[in-house]
């Protein structure tokens, strides 16, 4: 073995080659029968897509980095599920791109922090953490009232996400912009069309507490108010032991 | 820098920065609505700025033919410097954002200053900012050294290098502008991506065409690693990157994968960024300053090779254990626990390679500050690694997973090993490369040596602390069967130790502003009169006196 690995270590390309095929092999074993393996994903036949209005909400999710702080995946632990709710099953991110599991609890964890506490709550604690929490140290995002939600592109990052797998239909695209703003604004006749598309079940607010004009705080609220709730699967399905 | 180039050299750069600029205005005229659009402007205005510099040196006369006997070091120092500034930037912001989480309201009302898009900063700072640099500037060096051949030529690692600080700039100002995909220490956005494969193929072209040039018939295992770091994080880099733009006028993309392949492809990326990243290139310049510093040839050639495969093979496999009891399957878990408690025996092979190579030489560990650094950072790998293994244990990680344990497990690893192997060698560098007699001050080596231990140990054991009990407050049931703690419960008992932890980096943040500062007086020492460095030179091209290497 050592007589072969002095002769590999006086041919550059046969090195190059040995690295390159010795570090694959475990990513290729361990990522590739994820892709192919049935029970990998549960079926949820209920489950919708992200509305406009909530791609929005996550994208601004990413942008201020709220995932350094807060996971989105409840383990299997009796603890967490005793805190948090049932665990997160894989086809809960099933429309994730990326997903947004997390790594880290400086805050606690989001998967089902949706419908827990009503806009009102939300809209003021995104403002000003400590104004509700006076313990907390997440920080102020105040700027999230005063910036106008940019909605005019919301068509084309439907249909990014559709070229990645997400079921949006060209209905869905071609009226984005127009379903952002319904859905911050109920009453409408924008909001109906909202329902149309998504579902009954759609959550149409007010968000941020004013009518018209779309912000940030309204997309980012209602992203948060519909983690845990495009699909009832892990809710319905039996879940098994927890340890 | 510019006079240093051939005549073709000076056409391919010309070349070079108006298809950057180019690339820029096109950037920023279809992202005119965009973010993209800035950072357009960014590439185009750095790509003017070269090309001006360029210009102005056009003609300067062409380098003789006798640079050819002698090895391509500058730019290496170039990157020791960039890599000494990255290092007190990305500290900085370390410090300045763990004061945050002390002290929350500290910062402004402006949403570039918030922690969320400040972290970055941090990490990528001093992983790609830090690391990077010293790994490329050092694997130069190496290379050179190592093969007795000097670099193919002067454009590509010019190219490499300020290309490779020109994506760093891209990630950092991105991030402050809130870009970023939110995969961790992979967050800038497909085209920052795509602009690092290109650095990152040339980066590997130079690698092999000097390999193929070398004088030496066996490549030595510094060189193993450095390839190693190139072709794996290359690998990792494009296949969790893959993400479809919303247009080419547009910074955001979505990623390819999601949900459950998604997470798994991030971790074994993450992860594998640790060890191809934060180990291997590390590894490799610890297999070759530790000796040269130490006057000892490598303790073990076996084990290095031992070592070398296992780490090469099994750290793929480990990224796993980052999804212990989530949604992705039991299996893929199982087998990731596994692999990163058998990935302790090459790693602690390695520590002990290290360590072992310094028998003989301890009396100038005791005396000399910077083989100090290397020692100690061969510890603190051995440490890190034995932690990792048992953290990946399901039940430990159960505990651990999600709290400060895993922060404290990172920079055992980051401060400990891969910042002090980075000194360590910078300093034995240093003069080596500018020619002078020493340092020039001993002493300050000592302050930063001892600043930097105990930043690393307060940081440490803080975060030790606040991660196990944060862990089991979250888990402690009372008499009657429901949990103990809120969730707050548990945050305000990391107050303390969120203060201590700032405390910490803030003394390690201070011996890297000293490491600035020594080295930017060595270089201005005057260049003795004559600088013996007759063995210093490539193979071949003059009458060759036998010379002993490094770890031979």
């Amino acid at each position: 073995m050592f007589n072969f690995h002095y002769r590999l270590e006086r041919n550059a390309i046969g090195f190059v080659l040995a690295i390159i095929v010795v570090a694959s092999i475990g990513g290729f074993i361990e990522i590739a029968p994820l892709f192919t393996i049935d029970e990998t994903v549960e079926k949820a036949p209920d489950m919708r897509v992200y509305t406009p209005l909530e791609v929005a909400g996550r994208n601004i999710y990413i942008r201020e980095g709220c995932y350094a702080c807060h996971s989105q995946m409840i383990r299997t632990l009796r603890d967490e599920v005793e805190r948090y709710g049932p665990y997160s099953l894989a086809v809960e991110s099933k429309y994730d791109h990326p997903m947004l599991w997390g790594s880290k609890r400086t805050g606690p964890d989001l998967a089902r922090v949706g419908g827990k506490y009503s806009d009102d709550w939300m809209t003021a604690h995104l403002n000003n953490p400590r104004d509700v929490v006076p313990e907390s140290n997440m920080p102020a995002y105040r700027w999230l009232l005063r910036n106008q939600l940019e909605t005019g592109d919301l068509g084309e990052h439907l249909a990014a996400l559709r070229a990645v797998g997400v079921p949006y239909t060209d209905d869905m695209i071609a009226n984005a912009p127009k379903d952002a703003v319904g859905q911050a604004n109920p009453d409408t006749d924008l909001a109906t069309g909202v329902l149309e598309r998504y579902g009954e079940k759609t959550d149409v607010s007010l968000f941020d507490g004013n009518q018209g004009s779309v912000t940030e705080m309204d997309a980012l609220v209602a992203y948060l108010q519909v983690l845990g709730h495009l699909t009832d699967a892990a809710h319905t399905t039996p879940q098994n032991e927890v340890e | 820098m510019i006079s240093q180039l051939t005549g073709n050299e000076r056409v391919l750069a010309a070349f070079t920065f108006l298809i950057l600029v180019c690339v820029g205005v096109a950037m920023a005229a279809a992202g005119r609505d965009d973010l993209i659009g800035t950072h357009g402007w960014v590439i185009a205005v750095s790509a003017i700025a070269g090309a001006v510099a360029l210009l102005r040196s056009y003609d300067a006369p062409e380098p003789s033919a006798t640079r050819l006997s002698e090895y391509y070091d500058d730019p290496s120092k170039v990157g020791i410097i960039l890599t000494l500034i990255w290092g007190v930037i990305g500290m900085l912001v370390g410090v300045w954002v763990a004061a945050l989480l002390a002290w929350p309201e500290l910062t402004i009302d402006a949403a570039w200053a918030s922690f969320g898009r400040l972290r970055p900063i941090h990490t990528s700072g001093v992983i790609f900012g830090f690391g990077g640099n010293a790994l490329i500037a050092t694997s130069f060096h190496v290379l050179q050294r190592t093969t007795r051949a000097r670099l193919p030529d002067q454009f590509s690692p010019w190219f490499v290098l300020l290309g490779y600080n020109l994506f760093c700039v891209l990630a950092a100002s991105g991030y402050l502008m809130g870009i970023t995909q939110s995969k961790e220490y992979a967050e800038p956005e497909w085209y920052a991506d795509i602009w690092l494969v290109v650095v990152w193929v040339v980066y590997f072209s130079i690698y092999l065409r000097t390999l193929l040039r070398r004088k030496e018939p066996h490549i030595y295992v510094a060189n193993w690693y450095y390839m190693a770091f190139i072709l794996v994080v290359a690998l990792l880099h494009i296949i969790n990157n893959l993400a479809v733009p919303i247009s080419f006028g547009h910074a955001k993309s979505y990623s390819l994968f999601s949900g459950v392949q998604d997470a798994m492809t991030q971790w074994w990326y993450g992860h594998n960024a640790v060890a191809f990243f934060l180990t291997a290139g590390f590894l490799g310049m610890m297999y070759y300053y530790l000796p040269k510093r130490a006057g000892r040839p490598i303790y073990s050639y076996r084990t290095s090779i031992i070592s070398f495969w296992g780490i090469t093979f099994m750290y793929m496999w480990a990224g796993s254990h980052h999804l212990h009891y989530t949604a992705l399957p039991h299996w893929v878990q199982s087998l990731g626990m596994a692999f990163s408690v058998v990935l302790l025996v090459p790693s602690w092979a390695s520590a002990g390679n290290a360590l072992l190579t310094l028998n003989g030489a301890w009396h100038k560990v005791r005396d000399d500050a910077v083989l100090r650094f290397m020692m100690l950072a061969a510890i603190f790998y051995g440490l890190a690694t034995f932690e990792g293994s048992f953290m990946a244990i399901r039940a430990v990680n159960s505990l651990s997973h999600y709290t400060d344990w895993t922060i404290g497990h990172v920079h055992a690893g980051a401060l400990g090993w891969v910042a002090m192997i980075t000194y360590g060698s910078l300093y034995a560098l240093t003069p080596w490369l500018w020619k002078r007699p020493a340092l020039y001050s001993a002493k300050l080596v000592e302050w930063h040596f001892w600043l930097a231990l105990s930043g690393t140990i307060v940081y440490v054991f803080a975060m030790w602390n606040s991660g196990v009990i944060q862990g089991l407050m979250w888990r402690t049931y009372n008499d009657s069967g429901t949990l103990s703690y809120s969730f707050v419960d548990s945050l305000v008992a990391m107050q303390p130790y969120y203060i201590a932890r700032a405390f910490g980096g803030l003394l390690f943040l201070s011996g890297a502003v000293i490491a600035l500062y020594n080295i930017v007086m060595t270089i201005r020492l005057p260049v003795p009169v004559s600088s013996d460095s007759a063995s210093d030179i490539p193979l071949g091209l003059q009458p060759a006196a036998p010379v002993a290497l490094a770890g031979e």
